[in-house]
Order: structure tokens, then sequence, then C-alpha cells
């Protein structure tokens, strides 16, 4: 019988990248809360962006990961890539879906809507169907190698497939705010805001590590008890 | 007899598979008739007083054609299951890639075959007139069906080998017709409506980009959906 106890143990040691990770996201926020001043016109629900921006910057990170790894996985077949694209496709899913519930929140006080088929809404609703249906497609097929082949093919094309989405959904049409901090004549907004900006991406940039990092653990054991459960 | 080329290997598989699908005709039929029944119940699904039926016409048909299109791809693989003809196929010695663009071909025949029928007949429900736009707009059909075909191939054969194959090839392959289907639509309401052609080269252009790009790519990741 394999010894379970080592990776075991990794899973449930409390990870220090997560502790970062939490510690900087309660600065950010105290500071989006407390000390950065809420907005001229749109008032408190601007405090939405602190999440909603960063959030959509992880999805597309994590997604990047996920498309990267699978390609790299095609040619070195390392066990590692494919836990590296589970885990960041499942963590890019969690954060869209953080993406798609925290920008109606805004829309509505702001816009007057909840839902308007705006291009970059539309974009990041279908990011969430291809990688929905990519973590589906991986529940399904059992063997291991045949899996990670699998899902490797789809998060590439699915990378491949963002870019003409987007074309197609700017060509429709776009209501969506235009970039306010990332734009050549540097950023429309008030120091105060900028930093607070900035540090709610750095929080949710190291909370996707730490996700990640706890979601490669499991898979880790969850191989682990595979094994044994097939070499015993 | 030498082993064939690429292109020789495809056209063979390509052959082998609409003659089957010639003999039986049993999926071709049911895709045509699922895109006429489409068509027909569609026309009962809003008010016709409210809304022209010329204005609903062009997403009323690029849904149609979705749905028939997945129907046929679906069976391009689903008849190798039988019989360990996959195995056949992957022991002959052809390029892996042969495999990939003789199924296409073959389901481009099939969708392009559903087409045809399918789009006079909503020009006659739909009383839609179509004028000078028809070599346009069959060229639109084209430009589409090649895409669709292209990512429809890759996702039925990668499907092909799980459970649930029926259920995820749309869940799958869905999200990637989209920059298909949303240009295609554009395109035939704007050529419907009887505006110039040039109007439409935006779109057109997406979905040229898209069926190189795709084609392509496809044909690449293709071996790494098959299991020796």
């Amino acid at each position: 019988m394999t010894d379970l106890s080592p990776s075991a143990s990794a899973a449930r040691r409390l990870d220090p990248v997560a502790l970062l990770a939490l510690a900087v996201v309660a600065l950010a926020y105290g500071r989006a809360i407390w000390f950065t001043p809420p907005e001229a016109t749109q008032g408190f629900a601007q405090k939405i962006l602190y999440v909603h921006a960063p959030a959509a910057w992880v999805a597309f990170l994590a997604f990047g990961v996920t498309a990267l790894a699978g390609a790299f996985w095609l040619f070195l077949k390392d066990q590692r890539l494919d836990r590296l694209a589970e885990s960041s496709a499942e963590v890019g899913v969690i954060f869209t879906t953080a993406v798609l519930v925290t920008g109606p929140l805004w829309g509505k006080p702001v816009w007057g809507t909840w839902w308007t088929w705006d291009a970059r809404l539309t974009l990041t609703l279908f990011l969430w169907f291809i990688y929905v249906g990519y973590l589906v497609l991986r529940g399904v097929i059992p063997g291991r190698e045949q899996r990670a082949r699998y899902a490797a093919v789809v998060g590439i094309l699915g990378a491949l497939l963002i870019p003409f989405i987007h074309l197609s959904v700017y060509l429709f049409r776009t209501l969506h705010p235009l970039p306010v901090v990332a734009r050549p004549e540097g950023p429309a907004m008030p120091a105060v805001m900028v930093t607070t900006f900035f540090l709610a991406f750095f929080a949710f940039t190291l909370l996707y590590v730490a996700f990640v990092r706890a979601r490669i653990a499991l898979a880790v054991e969850r191989d682990a008890l595979d094994d044994a459960v097939v070499g015993g | 007899m030498s082993a064939p080329g690429l292109l020789a290997a495809a056209w063979l598989i390509a052959r082998k598979d609409l003659a089957i699908e010639f003999r039986t005709r049993s999926a071709f039929l049911s895709a045509l008739v699922l895109s006429l029944l489409a068509i027909v119940i569609f026309y009962f699904a809003w008010d016709p007083t409210a809304v022209g039926a010329g204005d609903l016409a062009p997403g009323v048909l690029w849904v149609t054609f979705t749905f028939s299109g997945l129907l046929g791809l679906h069976r391009s693989f689903g008849v190798e299951a039988q019989d360990g003809a996959m195995d056949a196929l992957l022991i002959a010695p052809v390029p892996r890639q042969a495999i990939f663009v003789g199924k296409a071909l073959a389901n481009l025949a099939f969708v392009l075959g559903v087409q045809a029928v399918a789009l006079p007949a909503m020009v006659l429900f739909y009383d839609v007139g179509v004028g000078a736009a028809w070599p346009a707009l069959i060229g639109v059909m084209l430009l589409a069906a090649i895409g669709l075909v292209a990512v429809g191939t890759l996702f039925a054969g990668l499907t092909a080998n799980t459970r649930l194959a029926e259920l995820l090839l749309p869940v799958l392959a869905l999200p990637f017709f989209v920059p298909i289907v949303m240009p295609a639509a554009q395109a035939t309401a704007k050529l419907l409506a009887g505006r110039p052609l040039a109007e439409s080269f935006a779109w057109l252009r997406i979905l040229l980009a898209f069926d190189l790009v795709f084609a392509y790519a496809c044909m690449l990741v293709f071996p790494a959906t098959l299991d020796d």
C-alpha cells in the first residue's frame, strides 16, 4: 500500500502563500472601504470595481496558464503540467463566476440594467461556457493520460477562440466603460483610487496562486489515491 | 500498391463515409427533416403581427443549421465505433491528419447538402425576397460551413470516445460556433435586407480568418485526439 502521508499533510498544512494572499486581500479591501473616497457619479457602487476588474484579470491569467500548460503537456507528457492546467481552469471558472456576479450588481445601479449584450459581458459569459465545458470533459474521462491529452486540445483551442469571440462581439456592440487605468495617457483616476486598484490586483493574483497551489495539492492526493487503489 | 498521400487518403476516407451515408441515408434524412421542422416550428414561436417573418429569417436559419450540423457531426465518428472500424483506420498506412481531412470533407458535403434543401425551404416558407443576393448568400453559407465542420469534426472525434458523447459534443462545440454563427447571421440579415455586400465585409473577414485558423489548428491537434 502506497504511503499517502506526505502529500496528505502537504494539503492540510496552511500554505504561507494563502496566508499572505488573505492578508493582502484584507489590506486592499480595508483600504477600498475606509480609506478610498467614493466615486463622484457612481457613488458606493463603484467600489465593486476593486473586485470585478482584478477577478477578470485573474480569469484571463488562469485560462492562459491552462492553455500553456496543456500545450507543454503535449510535448513533455509531464503529469504536473496537467494538474496545473486542471487546477488553473477550475480557479479560472470561479473567478469568472465572480466577474459575472459582480458585474450585474454594479450594472443595475449604474446602467439601470442587470445584463446587457455588451461585447465584454458576452465575451466573459462565453469564456465561462468554454471552461465549464472543459471541466465537464475532464470529468467524464477516467484515464489519466487520455484526460490530459483531450483537455490539452480543448485548452489550446479555447485560447485560440477568445480573440475571435472578442472581434465578433465588439463588432456587434459595446457599452462597457473603456479602460480608465491602463491607457496610454495615464490613469484617469485619482492616485488614491489607483493605489487601491493595484493593491486589489496584487491581492487577487496572490489569491490565484494560493488557490491553484491548494487545488494542485488536492489533485496530487487524488492521483496518489487512484494509484494506491489500482496498485493495492 | 504504395501508401496514398495525405489528400489522396483523405479523399478515400471521405468517399467511404459518403458511400455509407448514401446507402443508408438515415442521418442525412434526419438532419434534413430536423431542419425543416425547426424552420416550421420557429414560425409559431413569435407574434407575426409584431415582427415580420423576414426579420427573423436569418436567426432561424443559422440556429437551424448549427443544430442540424451537430447531428451530422456526431454520426461521423459514431459509424466507426462498430466492428472496430476506427482501429482499422488507425492502422491504415495513411497520415493521421488524412483521417481528419477525409472526415471533414464528408461532413462538409453533409452540411452543404442539408443547407441546399433547407435554404430554399426557408426562402419559400418565410417569403424572403433574396433577389440578386443569391451568390453572396451562398458564399456566406460556404464560409460558415467550412469553419463549422472544421471545429465540429475535431470535437466529434474527441467526444466519440467518451461517455455522454451526444451531450458533450454540443456543450463543447457551441461556444466555438459563436464567431461563425454571429458573423454569418449578421451578413445574412444585411444581404436579405438588400444591403450591398461591402457592408458585410467586416463580418466576412472574421469568418474567413476563423476558417483559416481553425481548419489548420484542428488538423494539427487532431492526432492528439486519437487513442492507440
